[in-house]
């Protein structure tokens, strides 16, 4: 029998809830070489992270419970090893990265400290630890190393924080890294960086990587092999390539299916008088200018995608617009008339023709409101809308437009999935009959199948009642697949203009070409071709 | 920090100010301190000159200004009661009520945090369960009863301890006890909650992920974190103390500043009052002060 370096076998690990027993994995199987990397996909829920827990022994128990299976390492079975002989195992021979660098590192001690306690935990002196701290921040291109040591994580950037955490989990040159969804908060361009930059280090360790992901992208661009989870079983396995273009299992399939960016592009007829124009619209926060005078047009039923990256000011220009901001200076015209002036009743009259539907829908439904609650409160503010005795089978109808149940109304938003809740949110914007819907992110926190879904219901939406959207976005192929046109954004700045083809076949300027090549494409052959280009742009 | 600081110190200087007109005005309902002090059969003559020397026949705003004034100079009146500075004697008490506050509310932190830490750890395990309900006892136990039952039991059954006064250490530890059991159980519960919490953060994983073992979790990763709630807390039972504890030290003969308060009420002791009220009110200031200090020490999103 070949020996791996690290083999899990037929492993089942249930949760004991107040809902009753959750089979999280069942019976699965992999495993790792040296210097290989292999991708787990899943969506939430599938059980693609519950393994590398077993692995770090991160699972509570109770009230998980590991029912069967075996995890070799070196020939050593970890779920038969003791406490004391896994903790030193963790951080040193294997270590673990996770989504949200934010939240797992400590906000209260300086970054150096906690790269050099990975060391300091396994028996090394202080001198060294700290040595080693500052050699890896350098590796991993964290500017001014030396004086960066006693910064706390709140002084770094989302990039530089996995970078941070990339650092402490190799401070010990351990043989196995996980790495768990670790860019899937950080932007495009960022993404791209510290992908490259985990395999730059694999290739000078020979560490394995195992890398877990929802994306199928980043299976194209980094992974040796993959695993395909659904519901807590493996279903599929093999090459990316094998995997792109020779999917065997229905789930697989319909993952590959649902990747965005592969449909055919919008040609839009463009009115000829805009409903939206904005102009020289501005926003300082003290000497920070936030947006530096944007302007553009919306005609009426246009989808008009804003992209950039984070802190490019494109959420902003949606705060502004509905003044849940006030702008520093500009004009929004708004069917002739400028929504900037309105007074506070004015506004709250406008607001009904202005919706908007934010990223996550777990916190923008109030949860101790019913789904029928939600929908009609908008009929309690403009009571002109709908007389009450209404109500009840226009939230039904509104239910059914947005793929839910007339008999959803009862029940409350945590007996949703999140996909589900969004659809919510959006009965709840259209309940105003709106003419402009701005979403915020509004499909990033969902699972690639389900985003399908709701960008196709968004897209049956504005074909049959003609709604105007505008639609922040990070996600490119998403953009590409929704919008009619694009503005792309930096720093404040929109940077280029125009239609989705103009901005996707031929960008002008090069941030928008940086943009399209750090995005990353489930096929990866194409995602070769990105990753040469990328090169070529440097 | 220093800004912070400084906008501190003026909001507290105005309520300061509005304490003191507040309760030069009310005390002065209470009554005529001549009907106290003077024997039941002193002549109208007598009382007359009695007001007449301590200036209680002025306007009641000729004696507030008057008052202002004298404080301008740091100086706060006599006591009555004892002819002696006002601020004498209150400072005096107050030592007496500092020391007890300091003492207890040491005592109280380091069990509470300790106990609290361990129970976080082991939710839902039998020390859990007991320092739960140890700790809903002794936030909701009345601390006279206590004070009495503890009294009868440990002073006049066993007469292990002293039943009221100073002098030995002795003296300290039924006052301490009956003290610490409040401010206990309310710290213990909201370092376990805060515990919990924290426990339950990712970089508690990030730790484990890196092979921190246990002790350095809760201790290091874990409890500076959970703090800052628990710190807001200590603060407000630490201010509660410095008032003065009334009953505690009125039942166990303390001459802390509470007992001193509630005399200088029942005997019209206009100026001690007034004194009393600004040296507890500045001292908890100070507190406030050294809570933020803590706050910006422990949490470096909050400097800057």
């Amino acid at each position: 029998m070949a020996d791996h370096l690290l083999e899990v076998r037929d492993l089942s690990v249930r949760f004991h809830t107040a809902h009753g027993i959750v089979h999280a994995v069942n019976g699965i199987s992999w495993h790792l070489d040296r210097g290989e990397t292999l991708a787990i996909l899943g969506e939430s829920g599938s059980g693609k992270s519950v393994s590398a827990s077993a692995i770090m022994n991160l699972i509570d128990m109770p009230p998980g419970e590991i029912t069967s299976g075996e995890i070799l390492f070196d020939g050593m079975d970890l779920l038969k090893a003791s406490e004391e002989d896994r903790r030193r195992l963790n951080g040193k021979r294997i270590s673990m990265i996770f989504q949200d660098p934010l939240g797992h590192l400590n906000p209260v001690y300086p970054v150096g400290w906690q790269i050099a306690e990975t060391a300091m935990a396994h028996g090394r002196s202080k001198t060294e630890a700290y040595e080693r701290a500052l050699q890896l921040m350098e590796r991993v291109g964290i500017p001014n190393a030396k004086e960066s040591m006693g910064k706390y994580p709140h002084e770094f950037s989302g990039g530089q924080r996995q970078r941070l955490m990339i650092a402490m989990a190799l401070v010990l040159k351990p043989d196995i890294l996980i790495a768990d969804e670790p860019t899937t908060a950080l932007d495009v361009t960022v993404q791209a960086e510290v992908l490259s930059l985990l395999e730059e280090l694999q290739e000078e360790t020979g560490m394995g990587l195992l890398l877990i992901t929802h994306d199928l992208g980043v299976v194209a661009e980094a992974a040796d092999r993959a695993v395909v989870m659904e519901g807590g079983r493996i279903v599929e396995s093999g090459t990316p390539r094998a995997l792109y273009h020779n999917a065997q299992h229905p789930y697989t399939r319909k993952l590959l299916a649902a990747a965005p960016g592969k449909g055919a592009m919008r040609v839009h007829e463009q009115g000829k008088t805009p409903i939206l124009k904005v102009r020289g619209l501005k926003k300082t926060y003290g000497a920070f200018d936030a947006l530096k005078g944007a302007e553009f047009d919306l005609h009426a039923g246009e989808t008009l995608a804003v992209v950039g990256e984070s802190g490019s000011g494109k959420s902003t220009i949606a705060r502004l617009m509905l003044r849940l901001e006030e702008a520093s200076g500009g004009t929004v015209m708004w069917k002739g008339e400028d929504i900037l002036t309105k007074s506070p009743k004015e506004m709250g009259k406008l607001r009904r023709q202005l919706q908007m539907v934010f990223q996550d829908p777990t916190q923008s439904l109030n949860p101790h409101m019913s789904v029928y609650d939600i929908i009609s409160e908008a009929w309690v503010i403009h009571p002109d809308i709908l007389p009450k005795a209404k109500w009840r089978a226009r939230v039904e109808e509104l239910l059914e437009q947005v793929g839910l149940q007339a008999d959803h109304a009862l029940r409350y938003p945590h007996q949703f999935s999140g996909g589900q809740r969004q659809r919510i949110a959006i009965a709840r914007a259209l309940a105003l009959e709106p003419d402009l819907i701005i979403c915020d992110e509004a499909v990033s926190a969902l699972d690639v199948s389900i985003q399908a879904q709701v960008i196709a219901l968004l897209g049956e939406l504005r074909d049959r009642l003609g709604i105007a959207f505008i639609f922040i976005a990070h996600d490119l192929p998403v953009v590409r697949d929704f919008a009619d046109r694009v503005l792309v954004m930096k720093r404040g700045e929109i940077v280029e203009q125009g239609t989705v083809r103009q901005i996707f076949e031929a960008p002008q300027q090069g941030y928008t070409q940086r943009l399209l090549a750090a995005g990353l494409d489930s096929d990866p052959d194409v995602q070769a071709d990105r990753r040469a280009a990328r090169l070529a742009l440097g | 920090m220093k800004k912070m600081l400084g906008k501190r110190a003026l909001s507290s200087f105005v309520s300061l100010m509005v304490l003191i007109v507040l309760v030069f005005f009310l005390s002065r309902l209470t009554g005529d301190p001549a009907a106290l002090y003077l024997p039941v059969d002193a002549s109208e003559a007598m009382r007359e000159n009695f007001r007449e020397i301590h200036g209680l026949n002025d306007p009641v705003l000729v004696q507030f200004g008057r008052y202002l004034s004298d404080l301008i100079h740091l100086d706060f009146g006599d006591s009555l009661r004892k002819a002696r500075p006002a601020i004498e004697v209150v400072l005096e008490a107050f030592v007496w009520t500092l020391q007890l506050a300091v003492i207890t509310m040491a005592l109280v932190t380091v069990a509470a945090i300790i106990v609290g830490s361990i129970a976080a750890f082991k939710v839902g395990r039998p020390f859990d369960r007991f320092a739960s309900v140890l700790s809903l006892i002794g936030a909701s136990a009345p601390d006279f009863w206590i004070a009495i039952v503890g009294i009868v039991l440990f002073s006049v059954t066993f007469g292990w301890l002293p039943t009221s006064g100073t002098g030995s250490v002795w003296h300290w530890i039924l006052p301490i006890s009956v003290l610490f059991i409040r401010p206990f159980g309310l710290i213990l519960q909201v370092v376990r909650g805060s515990m919990i919490n924290a426990l339950g953060a990712p970089y508690v994983k990030t730790a484990r992920a890196k092979g921190v073992k246990n002790r350095p979790v809760i201790f290091v990763h874990t409890l500076r974190n959970a703090m800052l709630p628990v710190i807001t807390v200590i603060g407000d039972q630490a201010a509660a103390l410095l008032n003065g504890a009334v009953v505690v030290e009125t039942i166990f003969g303390f001459p802390g500043v509470g007992k001193l308060m509630i005399d200088s009420i029942l005997q019209r002791d206009f100026n001690v009052i007034l004194a009393a009220i600004m040296v507890t009110a500045i001292a908890i200031f100070i507190m406030n002060i050294l809570i933020d200090i803590a706050y910006a020490l422990l949490d470096p999103r909050i400097r800057a």
